[in-house]
């Protein structure tokens, strides 16, 4: 019996460090938020659909991360140059003409054959660097943000819907896809209860992806993946070539990142071209490391709770803050909150033993 | 003048984390004397220097026990810089000298002659200017006390090896209150030449009253110059005589004549391999001319044939290229030559290719090649046999998916925790949570999972306990003898090798220096393994 009551204890404990403290202290603030937020005059309906929504817009973003950690590449930091593929699948589906949820499914198709010639090259580079990629992918993602700068201006896109109205050239700043693929996925399937409302549809495409990640890594190949992040020089002496299996996550990590934007712009609702891709790996990165992830190892399971810990703070703090202090102050607070997020999780940065 | 000792060491003991690596060495040294330290790699020498130097791992690890008294006096250096204080200087093995410096830089740095300026009256004397003329002199000085010609103003990246070294000692002589010099290694990489005038550097120092510690492999240079002989063996001394009463023969035999702890073991009902012939036996691993360029075990050149169903036990000391041989052959390190498998030529340089030809190997490298640490036994046990044989995979969609089949990875690592007895909580626990001789057990069973034809074990003992040895042993011999695999057993460990193999070939200087019968004498082996020493 004792030894059962021991057992038990010690059961907690291990449980609580398996969960980790800082994601209790997290969850422990979302939820104080969620009720307080009543208490300040919050709608928490509204509250929580936002959560929901945020949660299948970013989704697919965090999960992008997962293959390359397996692999031993680190943190994709190099997310801007997969979300690049996919804002050029997105402008030329609807440059080609394309409109409604067929744009976004051409969107998908046209953006593949970018992801995947970018992330062979990308994956190259990284193959050259090993050691030092997550640096080198912080700068993949800014230089090819940047070459895209003049691209966009550059590239001999027509659509009205797209181009500057005075010149007749260069892409806007920002597109709307209202009578594209605005909410695409989102109105599959949508449950609307009084302020409530599920983007059912964006949330299964989220779990079918994340399905598929978690049976990639049960073949053959999947584990020869997390092996090689696990110990390359094993992986290696097992036969392994490891720079195709780097390669291969480095291509579906940017494949995923592409798809993600899509899904991301369909439930915003507006394509953001420019500098707006620079500001999407960061929030992406903490996401996964406040789900619990380490620099080589990541879980579906992390994206998840990363995704929703990261997306709740986000969005609830502001509102919670604005409703208590009654001033406007939602934009400060979300980005002291939102940079300071990405702080604390680069500070729990961690790596597995070698 | 004083009576008491120079340097007297007494009771020095020191354990790493519970491993204990000296117990009770005495050593005295009186001004003048060269002694000669000579030992097996990892008999216990280079710490015992690092004791009397001070160095800063001893510290970290815990300190030691024992005394060390310099002239009568209790020392106890907190770092290097107390004991080059006290006059103890230090000649590592590897090169502590910085490349773009001329060699009078080097042996001056941070003791350079200086001279008063403006600027130093004005600031402090970091603003002094250097004395070239000086240092040209003192330098000179030093090299001259060697009896060796070095120019001071070469720069050292254009220096042959020789000279380096050379630079290195002048350093050490030209501190004025050098009473001890601990020569590490210094001659590994001279020529016959350098090595000679060396020699003679040293006497000359012991004539102007500097004691000298030299530690070499070269037995016959510690008989030449030394006057007394200390013998090490498992972190105690076994052996401290006059040179000129020992010979080289008797210091070898002390270096390598343990007790055998291993007995060869034949137990009854045990069925009694038939000998091997060398003359009519199937060769199914025939090697010609490997070279590999691994760091620090380099292979030259290497001719060996491996006998079908034989342990062949490869000895020899660290650094002369035994671990090399197996690194090469799989493949983990930049190998040429022609390697022969079964009558089919191997490709070097392709892991994947010695593992299709079913050639296993356990790396020495546990924690670095062997394992994935944070993975659970039963990956590590099952992922080289899943990737390379297709082995505990399911497949659906005719071929088009291979899915990871759990339960037969959790059945064969059970199979292979009750074989080999790994003490362990479950199948799912991590690698890196194991003790040693767990997960060398663990490299065992991973190998095993691959059904090879031919395994080579590289220091399956190392690191680990003695009943954990005995299992690891008994396990290969088992899998030898039950299942007709051929074993390549790479060990620095002779007795251990005596006991397990048929043959046992010994390397030198990157080549096979013999191949004898495991029930030679081990003095025969030892004096293989410094016969071409480089």
């Amino acid at each position: 019996m004792e030894e059962n009551s021991i057992n038990s204890s010690g059961r907690i404990k291990g449980l609580i460090q398996d969960f980790g403290l800082p994601r209790l202290i997290i969850t422990g603030f979302l939820i104080l938020l969620l009720i307080v937020a009543p208490i300040v005059g919050a709608d928490l309906p509204t509250q929580i659909s936002n959560i929901i929504n945020r949660f299948s817009w970013n989704g697919i973003l965090v999960l992008a991360m997962v293959p390359m950690v397996h692999s031993g590449c680190g943190l994709n930091f190099g997310l801007p140059l997969g979300i690049i593929s996919g804002l050029l699948g997105a402008t030329i589906s609807i440059e080609l003409g394309f409109t409604g949820p067929v744009s976004f499914f051409m969107a998908v198709l046209i953006s593949t054959p970018f992801a995947i010639v970018f992330g062979s090259l990308y994956g190259w580079l990284l193959n050259k660097i090993k050691g030092g990629e997550m640096m080198i992918a912080t700068y993949v993602g800014f230089s090819s943000v940047s070459l895209m700068c003049m691209m966009w201006l550059l590239l001999p896109y027509h659509s009205p819907n797209m181009v500057w109205g005075m010149a007749g050239k260069g892409l806007r700043t920002t597109i709307s896809l209202e009578g594209y693929y605005k909410e695409a996925l989102a109105d599959i399937l949508q449950i609307n209860i009084g302020n409530l409302m599920i983007p059912t549809g964006a949330i299964l495409f989220f779990a079918l992806l994340a399905f598929l990640m978690w049976a990639f890594l049960h073949t053959k190949t999947g584990t020869a993946m997390t092996a090689v992040g696990s110990n390359p020089d094993f992986a290696r002496s097992a036969g392994i070539n490891v720079d195709k299996i780097r390669l291969i996550s480095v291509v579906m990590s940017t494949w995923l990142a592409a798809i993600g934007i899509l899904v991301y712009e369909q439930g915003f609702g507006f394509i953001q071209l420019y500098m707006a891709p620079f500001y999407m790996a960061l929030p992406a990165v903490s996401a996964i490391l406040i789900g619990g992830a380490s620099v080589n190892k990541a879980s579906i399971m992390n994206v998840v709770i990363g995704t929703i810990l990261f997306q709740g703070i986000v969005t609830m703090t502001p509102t919670v803050m604005n409703n208590m202090i009654h001033l406007d102050m939602s934009e400060v607070i979300r980005i002291i909150v939102s940079n300071g997020m990405i702080l604390y999780a680069l500070t729990r940065k961690t790596e597995g033993s070698k | 003048m004083d009576n008491a000792p120079l340097l007297e060491m007494r009771n020095i003991k020191k354990d790493f984390f519970g491993n204990q690596v000296l117990s009770d060495i005495n050593l005295t040294l009186k001004e003048g004397e060269v002694i000669g330290l000579a030992g097996e790699n990892g008999a216990g020498k280079s710490t015992l220097m690092r004791i009397l130097f001070g160095s800063d791992v001893i510290r970290e690890t815990g300190g030691y026990g024992g005394e060390v008294l310099i002239q009568g006096e209790k020392a106890d250096f907190q770092s290097p810089f107390d004991a080059i204080a006290a006059g103890i200087g230090m000649v590592h093995q590897e090169f502590s000298l910085i490349p773009g410096f001329t060699a009078t830089e080097n042996i001056l740095l941070n003791r350079e002659s200086k001279k008063k300026s403006v600027l130093s009256e004005l600031f402090s004397d970091r603003m002094d200017t250097l004395d070239r003329k000086d240092m040209e002199r003192r330098a000179a000085e030093a090299i001259q006390k060697m009896g060796v010609n070095i120019d001071g103003s070469m720069l050292i990246n254009n220096m042959p090896v020789g000279h380096k070294q050379f630079t290195e000692i002048a350093r050490e002589l030209s501190k004025e209150q050098l009473k001890i010099l601990i020569l590490d290694e210094p001659t590994a990489v001279l020529t016959e030449k350098e090595a000679e005038a060396l020699l003679d550097s040293i006497r000359g120092m012991s004539r102007r009253g500097i004691a000298v510690i030299f530690i070499t492999h070269r037995l016959h240079e510690i008989l030449e110059v030394c006057d007394r002989v200390v013998v090490m063996r498992d972190g105690v001394v076994v052996g401290d005589d006059p040179a000129d009463k020992t010979s080289e023969a008797n210091i070898t035999k002390l270096m390598v004549g343990r007790e055998v702890s291993i007995e060869r073991v034949s137990a009854e009902g045990e069925e009694k391999k038939p000998e091997i012939n060398e003359e009519n036996a199937d060769i199914i691993l025939s090697i010609k001319n490997l070279w590999v360029d691994m760091p620090g075990e380099t292979v030259r050149n290497v001719n060996l044939d491996v006998i079908d169903g034989e342990i062949l036990g490869i000895g020899g000391l660290a650094g002369q290229g035994k671990l090399g041989i197996p690194n090469g052959i799989m493949g983990l390190y930049d190998a040429g030559g022609k390697v022969v498998f079964n009558g089919q030529e191997i490709p070097l340089n392709s892991p994947r290719k010695c593992l299709d030809a079913s050639i296993a190997f356990v790396s020495e490298d546990r924690r670095g090649v062997g394992l994935l640490l944070d993975e659970s036994l039963e990956w590590n046990i099952s992922f080289p046999a899943m990737q390379v044989q297709n082995k505990f995979l399911k497949k659906y969609l005719g071929g088009l998916i291979t899915w990871r089949d759990d339960r037969a990875i959790h059945e064969v690592t059970k199979k292979y925790i009750d074989e080999l007895q790994i003490k362990c909580t479950g199948t799912r626990q991590k690698a890196k949570e194991l003790s040693g001789g767990n997960q060398q057990k663990v490299c065992l069973a991973k190998a095993f999972a691959l059904g090879p034809k031919l395994l080579f074990v590289s220091e399956p003992t190392r690191g680990i306990d003695v009943g954990a040895k005995k299992l690891v042993l008994e396990a290969l011999k088992s899998f030898n003898r039950d299942n007709g695999v051929t074993v390549v057993m790479i060990s620095s460990e002779l007795n251990e090798l005596k006991a397990t193999c048929d043959r046992i070939a010994i390397v030198s200087g990157g080549r096979i220096a013999g191949t004898l019968p495991a029930t030679v004498p081990v003095e025969a082996l030892g004096t293989l393994m410094i016969s071409q020493v480089v």
